[in-house]
């Protein structure tokens, strides 16, 4: 294939040279187990020590409270459910939001089987919570306010300080998935009053299959994956060194580039969504216009539907998602997109671009001028578009 | 994922479009579920001399609506009658199973426009007097 254009940096990212870099001689020169005690296996331990650093540094944590996972998915399971089941004698209530990830919706859903109660906070048309609402929903069995930093489809960022202080003032645990956010905004976890955050190394050019959970010093909640005494006795299993390594190479990446890229991504996403809104008609634009994640784009195109649009899209390189129930694998098209309170019709023909640091100004315009064409061409052949065409 | 046919079909698809003072128009799916096939045919002594269609929908049902068309051009009625959803698939080198709902579609359609026609000419046509086109039931996976 020629030209290939990745705009789906929201679902992964390509791990970075530096990154990789670091995590090779983890793989065949420094393979020791970190538990084991001869002078190999201290490489491992150290190394896995120096990235801890690097995780805490760039979310202004302690070393101590960084606790290395599978990823996002696994830390977002173990906090909630572990907060959950050490807290059962204070109480059984939970509150989240309809738009969060499946990682904390199932779980959620989960707990609910086994007893506890869950609010489901409902979010405006733009993706915010109702801080009222969320005040509203707090009760003396509250334990858990579990609350997305950045939505992972429409990019859009919760008051995470308000809602840290409202948990706060009320002696609740505060949980965040920053999955989306890390690397693009910058987090200070006491500053923002957050007990415990969740990311995944491989949304900020790190590797898949690793990720860290934040847990402030002195919340203890019960292990997910019990063991070895590997992370303190709080999550077994040999560490995925490589894969750690990698982490923290490239969260530290992340952080000190940060401003530089945000600054590139926020010029590119703009002029993708000011494009896109110049050349095609009937379109919405999902999530809010500016309290949004620096890479994301998302539309909504009227009258066709977003699988055929993904694949036309492929057939010009141009990878991106849809949240459409022919790429959910389900009958409904995705929950966030129904949870901004769009119709089945509209939340169809939904289209994703989020783009990353590897993304150029050039292939805004491929993508915008390729997009107008692919749209037409659908709208040409669907009978919603002729029915309005007479209009 | 796709099968070459099929996205040659999605990609190309023939017959797209609408057919001026059709002899029958038949439309299956909602919008609800994602996917909606508007077929239009022109019958001529008991011959389907052409048919358009438009659909909104993935990829699978544009292809399975291009091929249905192609399978029933220049067809007599009962010929048209015997197209299954199976054979829109197998015409397509196969669906993934959690497609197989649009070829069923796809026949629908097909005796949705039959149907159609029947009923403006006040004729009977074998096999369509026990049609229901409840499309609340067509995106169930059919195991092959």
């Amino acid at each position: 294939m020629g030209k290939y254009i990745y705009m789906d940096n929201s679902a992964t990212t390509q791990v970075k040279e530096e990154v990789l870099e670091e995590m090779l001689p983890y793989f065949r020169e420094y393979y020791g187990n970190p538990s084991s005690v001869y002078s190999l296996a201290s490489k491992s331990k150290i190394a896995v020590e120096k990235a801890r650093d690097q995780v805490a540094k760039a979310i202004g944590a302690d070393n101590k409270e960084i606790f290395f996972t599978g990823g996002g998915t696994e830390s977002d399971n173990w906090l909630i459910k572990g907060l959950a089941y050490s807290n059962k004698e204070k109480g059984n209530h939970i509150i989240t939001c309809k738009i969060e990830h499946h990682a904390v919706l199932h779980t959620c859903e989960y707990l609910e089987k086994q007893g506890f109660q869950v609010t489901y906070l409902d979010v405006d048309e733009d993706g915010l919570i109702d801080l009222d609402e969320l005040r509203k929903a707090i009760n003396d069995k509250t334990i858990l306010i579990s609350i997305m930093f950045a939505n992972n489809e429409i990019g859009t960022i919760q008051p995470i300080k308000e809602i840290g202080a409202l948990a706060k003032e009320n002696g609740i645990y505060f949980h965040t998935d920053a999955v989306q956010a890390i690397g693009h905004i910058d987090i200070d976890v006491k500053d923002l009053n957050i007990d415990a955050l969740s990311m995944s190394a491989h949304k900020f050019y790190g590797p898949k299959g690793v990720g860290a959970l934040y847990l402030r010093r002195g919340l203890r909640i019960d292990p997910l994956i019990s063991g070895g005494g590997q992370e303190k006795r709080r999550r077994g299993g040999t560490e995925n060194v490589p894969g750690i390594v990698g982490m923290g190479k490239a969260i530290e990446l992340a952080v000190d580039n940060m401003e530089e890229s945000n600054k590139r991504l926020i010029l590119l996403r703009d002029s993708l969504i000011e494009k896109i809104e110049k050349k095609i008609s009937h379109i919405k634009l999902n999530g809010h216009r500016t309290q949004r994640l620096p890479g994301n784009v998302n539309f909504c195109f009227e009258f066709i539907e977003g699988e055929s649009l993904l694949l036309s899209l492929d057939m010009v390189g141009i990878a991106a998602s849809s949240g459409s129930a022919c790429t959910s694998g389900s009958l409904d098209p995705s929950h966030v997109l129904m949870g901004i309170g769009l119709t089945h019709e509209i939340a169809h023909g939904s289209l994703r671009l989020s783009l990353g640091d590897f993304n150029t100004e050039d292939e805004i315009d491929y993508v915008v001028d390729n997009l107008a064409t692919i749209v037409d061409r659908l709208r040409q052949m669907s009978p919603l578009y002729e029915d309005i065409k007479g209009e | 994922m796709y099968s070459e046919k099929v996205m040659d079909h999605f990609m190309n698809p023939r017959n797209v479009g609408e057919i001026e003072n059709p002899d029958g128009v038949g439309e299956v799916g909602n919008v609800k579920c994602g996917d909606i096939m508007r077929m239009y045919l022109k019958i001529k002594d008991d011959t389907i001399e052409d048919v358009k269609f438009k659909t909104f929908g993935c990829g699978s049902a544009i292809a399975s609506s291009s091929m249905a068309t192609e399978l029933i051009k220049g067809k007599t009625i009962s010929q048209a009658m015997e197209i299954t959803n199976k054979a829109v698939a197998e015409a397509l080198d196969g669906l993934p199973p959690i497609k197989m709902h649009c070829s069923v579609l796809a026949e629908q359609a097909i005796k949705s426009a039959l149907l159609d026609y029947s009923q403006k000419n006040n004729i009977q046509i074998e096999g369509l007097e026990d049609m229901d086109f409840d499309d609340d039931h067509h995106h169930d996976i059919i195991e092959e």
